[in-house]
């Protein structure tokens, strides 16, 4: 399981493996936000929150169908089918190795693209701390969906659309938290949902990501 | 006779080719009676004026928006069990009514909303989880289509859609802790308190069988189409082979 | 024959009109569907039984 962890992590920092794609997206994101609405500071830090939590939900997206396409095209994931490892492990190892990737880089940079947006001071550490808590649910969701999707050609539109149906849990209490952190309201009603829809997903999420593979390597 | 006999498409199609026609005479009966009634014959609300008359669509289609995923996810769940074929065609044949059951209900909806809360829209928590479950309901749809071998697209919108409906179900509370709703409360509910008046409720009651009639005939008849169109790729399929 | 409506008479009419039109589309493409699926299955068979 590490040595699979491993390779991932290795594959995806090689050139050509997307690593800063999201992060960059991310980038976009913001800055095009601020073009969009105006540039009035009292409204960009009242939407901020919402803002970062969609961009980080969107690079999040945007990197979802290359965890299983390619080790889908060059015969590897047929391999790792029959290695003793268990189905359910490969899928866990894969959101993991995604949220490496893609899910911590956002968290990392989503502070400081905080600033870009004018976030209110006393926001950053709860907008910091609800995307540490939701990434990885995105991550595994994400998963979900890539495995469904796997076996299609054109799998990229339906990937989207399978799975941010299924992300509007995770950005309702995300976002909940990192604005009613910025406003200085009690947090802790969002932040306990929030942490208990990401547990829920990834102690459950692995199990059908690991029934769909399944199916489609049948 | 258990219910299981009805596993077998041949005898599937033999029951509903008898069952469909009286089925069918009675949803439109149904419909037309509740509809008639509740539109020509039932007085205007105090506050409301004529537009009560809207709640004869909107409460049975909300209703059977609900009820035709529910359906979908037993059926599902069969198909996961027991792997009878005709229950997941069930369920594929069922997405397409529970999808068009969501769009009345928000589009009369809207249209209720408009000259009561003044705006065709609000992000209430019912109507945004509506929203959801119309998308949920695209996804499932879209992936039936997307899928290339029958067996592969059951089992997949099977799980997508045990799935779904977990998530579904979470998405209706955390939208219901992030904005404070609107929508007023049940009308239909053992709570006499809170339900609608009696002059509005038979002729609601005979409208909600005219739904679910109809939903069931739909259901029937297009099961027996998928079953056929899966016939007909076998056939196709083995007329090539040989 | 028609109740009287009052102001809401555009509201009420519009909504039955877009009910009642997406159930019968959806009637009448599921009636559609169905016979054709069921003419191309006579058909195949009909083949079939032939050769």
């Amino acid at each position: 399981m590490i040595a699979l962890l491993l390779r991932d992590l290795r594959l995806a920092v090689r050139a050509g493996g997307g690593f800063g794609l999201g992060l960059a997206f991310f980038l976009i994101v913001v800055v095009l936000v601020p073009l969009g609405v105006g540039p009035e500071t009292a409204l960009l830090s009242r939407i901020a929150p919402g803002i970062l939590w969609i961009g980080a939900l969107l690079a999040c997206l945007l990197s979802l169908d290359r965890i299983f396409a390619l080790d889908r095209e060059d015969g590897t994931l047929d391999l790792l089918a029959t290695a003793p490892l268990p189905m359910e492990g490969i899928a866990a190892v894969k959101a993991l190795a995604h949220w490496i990737t893609t899910g911590l880089p956002l968290v990392l940079a989503a502070p400081v693209l905080g600033v870009l947006l004018n976030l209110p001071a006393g926001g950053f550490a709860w907008l910091f701390l609800s995307l540490l808590l939701g990434t990885p649910a995105l991550s595994v969701i994400g998963t979900f969906g890539a495995a469904l999707t796997v076996g299609l050609k054109r799998g990229g539109l339906l990937l989207s659309l399978l799975v941010l149906p299924l992300y509007v849990p995770t950005l309702i209490f995300g976002a909940e938290v990192a604005r009613r952190g910025a406003e200085g309201l009690a947090v802790e009603a969002p932040l306990l949902l929030l942490a208990g829809v990401s547990l829920g997903a990834l102690a459950l999420l692995p199990f059908a990501s690991a029934a769909v593979l399944r199916v489609t390597l049948r | 006779m258990s219910l299981w006999e009805y596993a077998n498409p041949v005898r599937f199609i033999r029951f509903t080719d008898r069952v469909l026609p009286p089925l069918a005479v009675l949803a439109v009966v149904c419909l037309v009676v509740g509809l008639i009634w509740g539109f020509f014959f039932t007085p205007d609300d105090y506050r409301q004026g004529s537009t009560v008359k809207i709640i004869y669509l909107h409460v049975p289609a909300t209703l059977m928006a609900i009820n035709a995923w529910l359906m979908m996810l037993v059926a599902s769940i069969i198909w996961i069990v027991r792997r009878h074929h005709v229950s997941a065609l069930a369920a594929r044949a069922a997405a397409p009514v529970g999808a068009t059951m969501t769009v009345i209900a928000l589009a009369t909806g809207a249209i209720w909303g408009q000259p009561m809360w003044g705006t065709w829209w609000a992000w209430d928590p019912r109507l945004t989880s509506f929203l959801i479950l119309f998308l949920f309901y695209l996804g499932y749809m879209a992936l039936w289509e997307a899928i290339e071998n029958d067996d592969t697209a059951a089992d997949l919108t099977s799980i997508l859609c045990l799935v779904g409906s977990v998530f579904a179900l979470l998405s209706r509370y955390a939208v219901n802790f992030w904005n404070q709703g609107l929508h007023q409360g049940a009308s239909l509910s053992l709570d006499k308190e809170e339900n609608v008046a009696d002059v509005f409720y038979f002729p609601l009651l005979v409208c909600i069988a005219g739904f679910v009639l109809l939903f069931v005939a739909l259901v029937f008849l297009r099961t027996q189409t998928e079953i056929r169109a899966r016939r007909t790729r076998a056939l196709i399929a083995r007329e090539r082979a040989a | 024959m028609m109740p009287d409506l009052g102001d809401y008479a555009g509201a009420v009419l519009s909504a039955y009109a877009v009910s009642l039109g997406l159930i019968v589309g959806l009637v009448v493409l599921s009636l559609w569907r169905a016979r054709r699926v069921r003419a191309a299955l006579d058909k195949v068979e009909r083949r079939g039984r032939r050769t």
